[in-house]
């Protein structure tokens, strides 16, 4: 089996437009939480999140496109052309895939579509609704726009989507089944609708979200997209590309349980499969890249996951009290905060924390990043409904 | 007041969790009643409507039993009766 190779990063985050300011986000432990403007928040109960700021489509993409895109789209293609721009390889044709993880799909289209139906009363509706609405958008968009012909789809897995995406996309290249991917998450979920929903489940926290504190409150919705070019090792060398971090492992599992409660027990075996594929010994993880909602019961559960699974637990952050909690593309934007923090040899905190609580007994780089040069890591994704998703990362250095 | 507080609380409850009010009184715990996290959250939802009242998150987090329900809707029935 091939060793597969993270060659392109692109990102389009609260944090920042792409690569390089989300990471400096990240190194300086900044938080991109904020009013969300998008939506009339005065009857909320909250009005905050990772809102992604002074993102304009036409700076590169026309008018056309873009029209055709709904919000979430958008991000997707413009991470993707990040990615491949920043790879320099040549994507497309049968050989090369693409693989993206969504949770919800065109919101922004489909709340406008809805807002126009019953409060207007129209009768004539933007005829791209659907076409921009399905959670599929983004995977199509990026085949067309590089001529990717060969494999082609969207995992939608609620918080999980992006990792369970790109473990998928992995395993092809990894496989021999196509020699590159495209591949990562995207959301964009700031609607009325979407709001009053989580709202109403009572776990959004009313201040920026605090992971692993003992004063913790809830999560703060995120919005954004990372995606990645991956290819073999053996291409990556052979065309002196620089290589952020070797894909090592992918690990899933379900909890078969509760639709929202989690269970440390699914958590953990995600963690051991992941390993497991990737030939990883417990001792050898320096970091994990935590799911850290900033909920009690996640961070509480996700910590006696990775009790369990570590004798002794490595530094854990939450980058989510950073980007907000980006749904299906999660674990795409940990999955890029862990591939850089393996490139640059810093690990980045988890911000907003406050008191240490007794239930969540790990060391979750309080506040501050931490230079540490580890040689693998994890990043955990878990979704309610109780699936599971985890990647292996490790150090390639230099070939 | 709280007697009929009471019944309309046991009424929210055996009609959310599909259970006949006349199998469990006011002394019962969720666990007794299998309301687990999901069901919680449901039933402050059925009687912020039955009582036309808002539960804050963290009174609706104390919950654990059917008395300790109706003593915290008679606290916010009580405020909403004060005016404030």
């Amino acid at each position: 089996m091939r060793r597969v190779v993270v060659t392109g990063v692109g990102v389009v985050s609260a944090l920042g437009l792409d690569r390089e300011e989300f990471w400096c986000g990240l190194r300086e432990g900044r938080s991109g939480i904020g009013p969300i403007e998008a939506v009339d928040c005065s009857a909320l109960k909250f009005n905050l999140g990772a809102v992604v700021r002074g993102f304009h489509p036409l700076a590169r993409l026309t008018e056309k496109e873009a029209g055709q895109m709904d919000r979430s789209t958008q991000f997707a293609v413009v991470a993707a052309m990040q990615a491949v721009e920043d790879a320099g390889v040549p994507v497309g044709g049968e050989r090369t895939a693409v693989v993206t993880g969504c949770s919800v799909g065109g919101k922004c289209t489909e709340d406008e579509t809805y807002r126009q139906l019953y409060q207007e009363q129209r009768t004539r509706f933007e005829p791209l609704t659907i076409p921009r609405a399905m959670t599929n958008a983004g995977a199509s968009c990026i085949s067309m726009r590089f001529g990717i012909t060969g494999p082609c789809y969207t995992v939608s897995t609620a918080c999980a989507s992006a990792s369970h995406a790109m473990g998928q996309a992995f395993w092809m290249v990894r496989s021999g089944l196509v020699d590159s991917a495209v591949t990562g998450g995207h959301e964009a979920p700031f609607t009325l609708a979407m709001l009053r929903g989580w709202e109403s489940m009572r776990v959004v926290s009313p201040e920026p979200c605090r992971p692993f504190s003992k004063d913790r409150r809830g999560l703060t919705l995120g919005e954004g997209a990372a995606m990645f070019v991956l290819e073999s090792l053996e291409a990556a060398g052979a065309r002196g590309a620089h290589v952020y971090a070797e894909m090592r492992g992918f690990g899933m599992s379900a909890d078969a349980g509760h639709i929202t409660m989690p269970s440390a027990d699914g958590a953990a075996r995600a963690m051991r499969a992941a390993m497991r594929d990737g030939g990883l010994a417990a001792d050898e993880i320096g970091y994990v890249n935590a799911h850290g909602t900033g909920t009690a019961a996640n961070d509480m559960t996700e910590t006696l996951a990775i009790r369990e699974v570590f004798r002794r637990p490595p530094p854990v952050s939450s980058t989510k009290s950073m980007h907000g909690h980006a749904l299906g593309a999660a674990g795409a934007l940990e999955g890029a905060a862990t591939v850089l923090a393996l490139d640059r040899g810093i690990l980045p905190p988890t911000v907003n924390f406050g008191v240490p609580d007794e239930e969540c007994e790990l060391d979750v780089i309080p506040n501050v990043a931490r230079a540490v040069q580890v040689e693998a890591a994890l990043s955990n994704s878990f979704a309610f409904g109780g699936l599971n998703a985890v990647l292996a990362f490790g150090r390639v250095g230099d070939l | 007041m709280a007697d009929e507080v009471t019944a309309r609380v046991i009424a929210v409850i055996a009609k959310s969790q599909r259970i006949g009010p006349e199998t469990f009184t006011r002394e019962s715990t969720f666990v007794d009643l299998n309301i687990d996290s999901l069901d919680g959250l449901q039933l402050v939802f059925a009687l912020e409507e039955e009582f036309g009242v808002d539960i804050p998150d963290e009174a609706a987090k104390q919950f654990k039993s059917v008395g300790e329900v109706v003593q915290g809707l008679e606290m916010v029935l009580a405020k909403k009766a004060a005016g404030s």
